[in-house]
């Protein structure tokens, strides 16, 4: 794994950030089965995640973390079993869809800003279209939040104006401005040049210090010691072990697990 | 040791700059070059001479009637004469101020785009140009109401025939164009059924076969005593006939934005109608702002086949005059003129497509 080095300096940087997960649960998934044409991607997943939980997601390319991310907010459906956020049940009614998309935040790895609107615009679709805020106030919240990301000036310039750590911290901003109340990342650090991911990760740290429940699918294991409450490491569409990272790399219990960090954590 | 003294900047070689370096590049930069040069300049010069001499140097541009003519000289006396035909057709003299003043305000809603106006101002004159002009456009032409004298629409034609059946058939075939495209993409598959039946129905018959069959053929199926303005026949011909192609230029667009584009959007929560007008169609038509331009161009050319129905456009008008017995052999001045006119308005476009697609790009891509 390449960005191994960098891996490490996160995990020099900062000291494990206390948890915030309390025991009422706001993500229930049952038996969870994808299958892209005869591909079984999701394999009888279930997972339980309480309110304020961080939870880092691992695995080799294929695995079907991401999918399993993006099933949560219905950008892959699912075919067989259950999947209740916020105690609304994820099924083919669009109200439910958008329902669920509301209070569900996404960062992709790609960043998806839209390059047609400004950084601050970027950040006011969700407020005002979706959550009707008016535009006024709409203005402040974006702007809190671009300052939380440490890019207030940036506001008024477009997305391929801005390098791409600055570009991944708005996309972190304009899902915050939804104030969901989950948010997911996939691989947000993996399109990143490695002297950006730092400024990434700690804006990621310092949301994760805020009590926000987190998925993150990454390969960044510095993070995953830092801020997670548990470390999942899935393998052929299943999840093999789950533990708390003390426990994920200091004694995983399963062969395939301990296979896969020696594979990454070696050099 | 002295202090160095920078050196002043010196002109480059009377060889290296300016005109004598433009034409050694371009024209002479080796002796096949410069061959080449001289024989196809020598043959333009023998060419143009006796054009430019028959066009403008040996013309005659003012006198009265045939009379005034010079043979083997352009004769523009014959342009100027029927220079209200050409423009207007058979609209009355005495009102032909209401097109001009419809045109002039059409001329106001295009121009926008050029002027350092602020946004809101440009939208309002922008929404103008796709609503409140066609309306009232159409109501001072056609006449009717307010006290205006009807005028009937066999009686439009020439330049401003041309105009009107371009510009509704753009403004009518944008929007179908991009509802037909959208429903090609649809998930739905009758939607999207019904509009690939459409779409390759009208993309694969000629225009001139739908002109001929909405002015001949449509009338024997409706009920009798039902009539159809001609004009308006054609009117809708063209206007489906194109929305099939802008559909297909259109989904060239919606294909060319990534796939995260949709997904960032969905995640946002925003429901399909808004994520397809925030997010997917400014960038996809942003995209396609050339090959928009392109099927304009195309319609307003196409616009001339409305001579086989009896509709008479510029070309039309022009044409209908050329036999006029009292105008020996003007042929040549009456389709230049035509040419000219239809040269004028393309570029234009062209001009304007490239002025709207500098003003969107934002991308600031490398």
């Amino acid at each position: 794994m390449e960005n191994n080095g960098t891996s490490f300096e996160a995990e020099a940087l900062t000291t494990p950030v206390e948890s915030a997960a309390s025991d009422e649960s706001i993500i229930q998934v049952n038996d969870l089965n994808k299958w892209f044409g005869d591909f079984h991607v999701l394999n009888s997943i279930n997972l339980d995640v309480q309110k304020g939980e961080r939870i880092v997601i691992c695995g080799p390319s294929g695995s079907g973390k991401s999918t399993l991310i993006r099933c949560l907010n219905h950008l892959e459906a699912h075919q067989r079993g259950q999947i209740v956020i916020d105690g609304v049940e994820l099924n083919e009614d669009v109200k439910n869809i958008e329902a669920i998309r509301r209070e569900v935040g996404m960062v992709f790895q790609q960043f998806n800003l839209f390059p047609h609107l400004s950084v601050l615009e970027n950040c006011l679709l969700a407020p005002v279209w979706v959550r009707k805020t008016p535009r006024r106030e709409a203005i402040e919240m974006a702007m809190h939040y671009l300052e939380r990301v440490r890019i207030p000036e940036q506001a008024d310039k477009y997305p391929g104006q801005l390098s791409g750590g600055q570009q991944q911290r708005v996309a972190i901003a304009r899902a915050l401005c939804m104030q969901p109340k989950i948010m997911l990342f996939d691989e947000p650090t993996s399109a990143l040049d490695p002297e950006m991911i730092k400024e990434v990760l700690d804006v990621m740290v310092e949301l994760a210090s805020s009590g926000m429940t987190m998925l993150c699918v990454t390969h960044e294991m510095g993070f995953a010691k830092t801020v997670a409450d548990r470390v999942i490491f899935m393998d052929g569409g299943q999840i093999v072990e789950a533990a708390p990272p003390r426990d994920f790399f200091t004694r995983p219990e399963q062969p395939r697990t301990r296979d896969f960090l020696e594979q990454i954590l070696q050099h | 040791m002295a202090t160095h003294q920078p050196l002043p900047n010196q002109p480059a070689p009377v060889t290296q700059r300016g005109v004598i370096r433009w034409l050694r590049a371009n024209l002479f930069s080796s002796w096949i070059n410069g061959l080449v040069t001289l024989v196809v300049g020598y043959y333009l010069l023998t060419m143009l001479i006796p054009l430019i001499d028959w066009a403008f140097i040996g013309a005659v541009f003012t006198g009265d009637g045939v009379d005034a003519c010079r043979p083997g000289k352009a004769c523009w006396i014959f342009v100027e004469e029927r220079f209200g035909f050409f423009m207007y057709g058979f609209y009355p003299e005495a009102l032909r101020w209401r097109p001009t003043l419809a045109f002039a305000l059409f001329a106001l809603a295009v121009v926008p785009p050029f002027l350092p106006l602020p946004g809101r101002l440009r939208r309002s004159v922008a929404i103008f140009g796709l609503t409140g002009l066609p309306v009232g456009g159409y109501i001072l032409i056609a006449g009717g109401v307010f006290g205006l004298e009807s005028v009937d629409t066999s009686q439009w034609g020439g330049l401003m025939l041309t105009l009107i059946l371009a510009y509704v058939g753009i403004i009518a075939a944008l929007p179908i164009g991009v509802a037909l495209a959208l429903g090609r993409r649809s998930e739905m598959p009758v939607i999207r059924g019904i509009c690939v039946i459409f779409i390759e129905f009208w993309r694969a018959v000629p225009l001139i076969t739908i002109l001929f069959m909405a002015s001949v053929m449509l009338p024997l199926f409706l009920p009798e005593g039902v009539t159809f303005d001609k004009l308006m026949r054609a009117l809708i011909g063209i206007t489906l006939f194109q929305a099939a192609y802008m559909a297909e230029v259109v989904r060239g667009g919606l294909q060319a934005i990534p796939k995260g584009q949709y997904e960032a959007a969905e995640a946002l929560g925003l429901g399909y109608w808004r994520r397809m007008r925030l997010i997917i169609l400014p960038q996809a038509l942003k995209i396609v702002v050339p090959g928009i331009a392109n099927t304009v161009i195309s319609l307003f050319k196409d616009t001339t086949l409305v001579l086989i129905i009896g509709l008479f456009d510029l070309l039309g008008a022009v044409k209908s005059t050329l036999s006029d017995p009292a105008w020996n052999n003007v042929m040549a001045e009456g389709y230049l003129f035509v040419a000219f006119c239809f040269w004028v308005f393309c570029f234009g476009m062209s001009r304007y497509s490239h002025r709207i697609e500098k003003q969107l790009d934002t991308d600031h891509r490398q």
